[in-house]
């Protein structure tokens, strides 16, 4: 199975990056652009076949490795 | 005084730091390689500064959760063994649990190299006796991820608790914003555990502990760590 995993600072947390890339944006003529807040992409290939277990097993690897909860938030999508 | 140095792949402050800890306690500290989980007792153990592991996915995340050592020095710091994380040794203390909350990208996105001024905030702790309480000492940064973060609740207890060791702050003890060179929150540069046993901070005071190098406000705490700790 493939699972997809988003990494996000959690709302509340400032984001320098996103806005540097804001303020580029505004820049560069692209306007109405109220914030942007930059993440993390994770893709992971998985030998497990049962989606149910997959996504159990990556929650635990988001709490222990890919996300830091103190200042982010992760999605977990599983597709088979 | 027995101390270890820590070595991952990345570490590049840990030769800085074995030297001012040699020249403190007159003995050269184990330097001690991540991979061997079989850490010889010590009676400090320091988490140098440098980019363990090229920062990948976050800076620290990797030396703190996939080193064999790592467990080691979470068990003993828990049971009381000194712990010392300077700069990403920092970031690793806080990755690993040892110490709240996280050290994010910079405010300004800049690399950010320089001396800078931090007021003592408490020096009653083996780290930090050798320093008056709100002395202005002057220590050097370099660091791209030093912008301390913790919530509300969190910076309220570190203030309530007595736990922040330093703050960044202008050459008189007041607080500016120019004098924050990362924006971390509160002005936090350093911060102890719950017992006073574990230090992370972002500065760098083995960079200035030997006149030759342009200063000495680092020494006081190699030299009180050596006292202490005898």
């Amino acid at each position: 199975m493939k699972a997809k995993v988003h990494v996000t600072l959690k709302s509340g947390v400032l984001d320098p990056q996103g806005k540097a890339v804001q303020n580029a944006l505004t820049g560069l003529g692209f306007g109405g652009v109220d914030s942007v807040r930059q993440g993390k992409y994770i893709e992971l290939d998985l030998e497990e076949t049962d989606a149910e277990r997959a996504r159990e097993s990556v929650d635990a690897m988001c709490r222990q490795l890919l996300a830091n909860t103190v200042i982010e938030n992760y999605h977990i999508d599983i597709e088979g | 005084m027995k101390s270890a140095v820590i070595v991952f792949p990345g570490s590049n402050c840990d030769r800085d730091v074995a030297v001012a800890l040699e020249q403190s306690t007159g003995r050269a500290p184990v330097m001690h390689w991540h991979g061997d989980p079989q850490l010889p007792d010590v009676d400090l153990i320091v988490l140098p500064g440098g980019f363990s592991y090229g920062d990948y996915l976050r800076a620290g995340a990797m030396a703190a959760h996939a080193t064999s050592v790592m467990p080691t020095v979470v068990e003993r710091a828990r049971k009381g063994v000194r712990v010392l994380g300077i700069c990403n040794g920092f970031q690793v203390l806080t990755e690993a649990g040892l110490l709240p909350g996280a050290l994010m990208r910079n405010t300004n996105l800049s690399y950010v190299c320089r001396d800078v001024w931090l007021r003592v905030e408490n020096n009653r702790t083996p780290f930090t006796e050798g320093y008056g309480l709100a002395q202005v000492v002057r220590i050097p940064v370099a660091h791209h991820d030093g912008n301390y973060y913790a919530d509300d609740a969190t910076l309220k207890h570190l203030a309530d608790k007595d736990r922040v060791a330093f703050r960044y702050c202008d050459r008189d003890g007041g607080f500016r914003a120019p004098d924050n060179p990362n924006g971390s929150r509160d002005n936090i540069a350093g911060i102890f555990n719950e017992s006073g046993t574990v230090l992370g901070l972002m500065p760098h005071p083995e960079r200035l502990a030997d006149p030759r190098l342009g200063g000495t406000d680092g020494r006081p705490m190699f030299d009180a760590l050596a006292r202490a700790l005898g």
